[in-house]
């Protein structure tokens, strides 16, 4: 037992760069799912029949594939040349984007016809409507359900260890090679990963707290 | 039909560059190695979907009705199991185990790696909807001379398991596509089946090419049947509920897109 | 009465599937023109509206905005848009935005106003409708007679030559009514060239320079709202009135 906890100790410092190596991967994956997910909706709400062909196709392989098979069809066959961690980056942000992209289309689908309307008859072109109408509002609804593909990104983001990606999964394997103590270091690992993932969400309710608009949303109104 | 060979030759060897083309290739080792792999896919999802909808009702039902330390223990499993990656849970089963002398093979620790997952994911959709059914309901059950757990049963659990129902497939459809990882712990499914004849024949996009095609037929055959499913259980006003804690996935949509005039 | 027409109507056809909203609709409106239709619900008041601006376009018929057609004129109707106001009766602010950031937006992005000119030129109109003091609330903490009034601001703020009223007050009680009649009074009393839809008969009476009864997608009685009581071609209108204030 007690062996175990200095094990645990020793790694501390080794694991702490894996967990380093860990939120670059989520957030530069959540940034380029969150740009292709906003461009994607856009394309499949306004678009031409042929974006939106397109985008339901995108949607349909990245939703439809394992996390795993998209690494390996990435690192083997599209990608083979690039450095693992943006194979990685790229895999989890397209995968990520394809969710993202879902989860706008359902709010933009609910805004009130009203807003595009009331734009419109201010002389605002399509284009301005979206850009200064639609997305800011749909941003701000989508918060609280855009804010859940962090803890499905970090989770995913284990996966990368498969084609080597020098992650917290990958530093804690090393680990346990070096030592011999898989249960410490594995359940050693499962925490911080847990503490990772409240500890982000934490964080971003203070953000949606912060940023939110009495009376818009579901949050209740504040009559004044 | 001469025109007919003429093509195929030529989209034969167009394709040629890019994958293999001979047939004994794809029917006597891919498709074989590949639709063994199937096999225990679905050999996987067939042990664990039951498992992890009737753990992911116990444990949501614990969450709701038991009394303070078991509903407490109910939410630690959940913060557990949905906040720990699937594979660091799988190499806790798999190499962790080992040294507190509980040996597993892959298959078990895959399994119930799985079901530990998928349950807690489960619950946390089952919760929700059992506190969306209106206390009226049990109260009328009660009125009835029902007990609470006759009520939980029998009144409770069927309204809850229809609310619960898009959660639970879109779960579904995750398991799918995570038992891929039941590859780590050396479990020879469709994934590791595929890595084996790629490496192998050093034919990559032909094995994991292939593999995709079955991921996606297998899920859009699930999505389809699930949907199906969820309108055929529909009763009027019972609709889904919305569980904002638990990561959201959203179903594919039924609207039209609304276009800017 | 003179005057060349700001708008001009002429034809005026549209349909969804085989049911006709609109049939051949025509009138003129001159410079300070109130123009008041009132009819049944559903019987193409709203439709007429959103085909003046195209903001649904119609089957058939022309609209002239200022001798200009503008039923065909492609990317220039955002330029004609901004010339005919819209209120609207669920009034439409932008959610995520406070009053008035809602004035001034079209002025920043359509008009290309800078900053200080534009919240200027908003503080300006919300003092109009006596909503100034309310600049900082956002939609929701309005009553509906205020946010109202700020959707009127915000058209105003545009320097429209024609506002187009659907149904302003048909979403507010009885209090609220009056305070957004009170600031359309105001407006035509300077001389605001207007088109409005509405249900409330004594304001239609009291506030049109010409009243039209529209039913079935036709205008089947118009005229002067003096005229109402006595004249034999305002049969139905009488009835329709009668009608509605007795409900």
């Amino acid at each position: 037992m007690l062996e175990s906890l200095t094990v645990v100790t020793d790694s501390l410092g080794y694991l702490l760069g894996g967990v380093l190596v860990t939120l670059e991967l989520v957030s530069a994956a959540l940034l380029l799912g969150f740009i292709l997910g906003i461009l994607l909706v856009v394309g499949q709400v306004y678009g031409p029949k042929p974006v939106r062909g397109f985008v339901a196709v995108y949607v349909w392989f990245f939703r439809g594939l394992p996390n795993l098979i998209l690494l390996f069809l990435f690192y083997f066959v599209f990608l083979p040349t690039l450095p693992v961690f943006l194979i990685a980056v790229i895999v989890l942000g397209m995968r990520s984007a394809a969710y993202q992209s879902q989860i706008f289309r359902g709010v933009i689908e609910n805004l009130s016809e009203g807003q595009t309307l009331a734009a419109r008859s201010l002389g605002m072109t399509n284009w301005q409507t979206i850009k200064h109408i639609i997305i800011p509002q749909t941003l701000r609804l989508a918060l609280p359900s855009w804010a859940n593909e962090y803890p499905v990104l970090l989770t995913d983001s284990a996966v990368a260890s498969a084609i080597g990606v020098t992650e917290l999964l990958t530093r804690t394997g090393f680990r346990v090679a070096a030592t011999g103590n898989a249960m410490a270091l594995y359940l050693a690992c499962a925490v911080i990963f847990i503490l990772l993932n409240y500890g982000g969400m934490l964080l971003i309710q203070k953000i949606e707290e912060r940023i939110r608009i009495p009376g818009f949303g579901n949050n209740e109104c504040d009559q004044i | 039909m001469a025109d007919g060979s003429v093509v195929g030759e030529a989209v034969t060897e167009a394709l040629s560059g890019f994958i293999r083309t001979d047939p004994d290739f794809w029917l006597n080792v891919l498709l074989p190695a590949v639709g063994q792999g199937l096999l225990v896919t679905l050999l996987l999802i067939l042990c664990v979907a039951p498992l992890g909808i009737l753990i992911g009702i116990l444990v949501a039902i614990c969450r709701v009705y038991a009394p303070k330390p078991f509903s407490f223990l109910a939410k630690l499993y959940v913060i557990f199991f949905r906040g720990c990656p699937l594979l660091v849970l799988l190499f806790i089963l798999y190499f962790g185990l080992p040294s507190i002398g509980i040996l597993l093979e892959g298959f078990t620790a895959a399994v119930i790696g799985f079901v530990l997952c998928n349950s807690a994911y489960n619950s946390e959709y089952i919760r929700g909807a059992l506190q969306s059914i209106k206390s009226g309901q049990m109260i009328a059950a009660r009125s009835l001379g029902m007990t609470k757990k006759q009520a939980i049963l029998h009144i409770i659990i069927p309204q809850a398991m229809r609310r619960a129902i898009p959660g639970v497939s879109n779960e579904f459809i995750y398991l799918i596509k995570y038992t891929s990882l039941a590859y780590f712990v050396t479990v020879v499914e469709m994934t590791m089946a595929a890595k084996m004849i790629a490496m192998h024949y050093l034919a990559f996009i032909e094995a994991f090419g292939l593999v995709a095609l079955f991921y996606l037929a297998l899920v859009s055959l699930a999505t389809f049947g699930t949907n199906k499913l969820e309108k055929k259980l529909a009763i009027p006003g019972l609709t889904a509920v919305k569980v904002k804690d638990p990561p959201f996935r959203l179903k594919k949509g039924t609207k039209e897109p609304r276009k800017i005039k | 009465m003179s005057g060349v027409p700001v708008l001009c109507v002429e034809n005026l056809s549209k349909q969804y599937g085989d049911l006709k909203v609109l049939k051949n609709i025509s009138f003129k409106v001159k410079k300070g023109d109130k123009m008041v239709f009132i009819g049944p619900s559903g019987t193409g008041k709203s439709t007429l509206l959103r085909c003046i601006n195209q903001l649904t376009k119609p089957d058939a018929g022309n609209v002239y905005l200022n001798g200009e057609e503008i039923v065909h004129s492609g990317h220039k109707i955002n330029e004609y848009r901004q010339k005919m106001g819209m209120v609207f009766q669920n009034f439409n602010l932008f959610d995520h935005l406070t009053a008035v950031r809602n004035v001034e937006l079209a002025l920043l992005k359509v008009k290309k106003m800078d900053k200080a000119e534009a919240r200027k030129k908003a503080m300006f109109e919300l003092e109009r409708v006596g909503m100034a003091d309310r600049a900082d609330y956002y939609p929701a903490q309005l009553s509906g007679g205020q946010a109202q009034r700020v959707s009127i601001a915000r058209a105003l703020a545009m320097d429209p030559e024609i506002m187009l009223f659907d149904e302003p007050t048909s979403a507010l009680d009885p209090e609220l009514k009056r305070e957004v009649m009170e600031v359309m009074r105001k407006l035509a009393e300077q001389g605001m060239t207007c088109i409005v839809v509405t249900h409330e008969m004594k304001f239609a009476t009291s506030f049109a320079s010409e009243i039209f009864l529209m039913e079935k997608g036709e205008v089947i009685e118009h005229g002067v709202p003096a005229d109402i009581p006595t004249s034999p071609d305002f049969k139905r209108m009488r009835e329709f009135m009668g009608a509605y204030t007795e409900e």
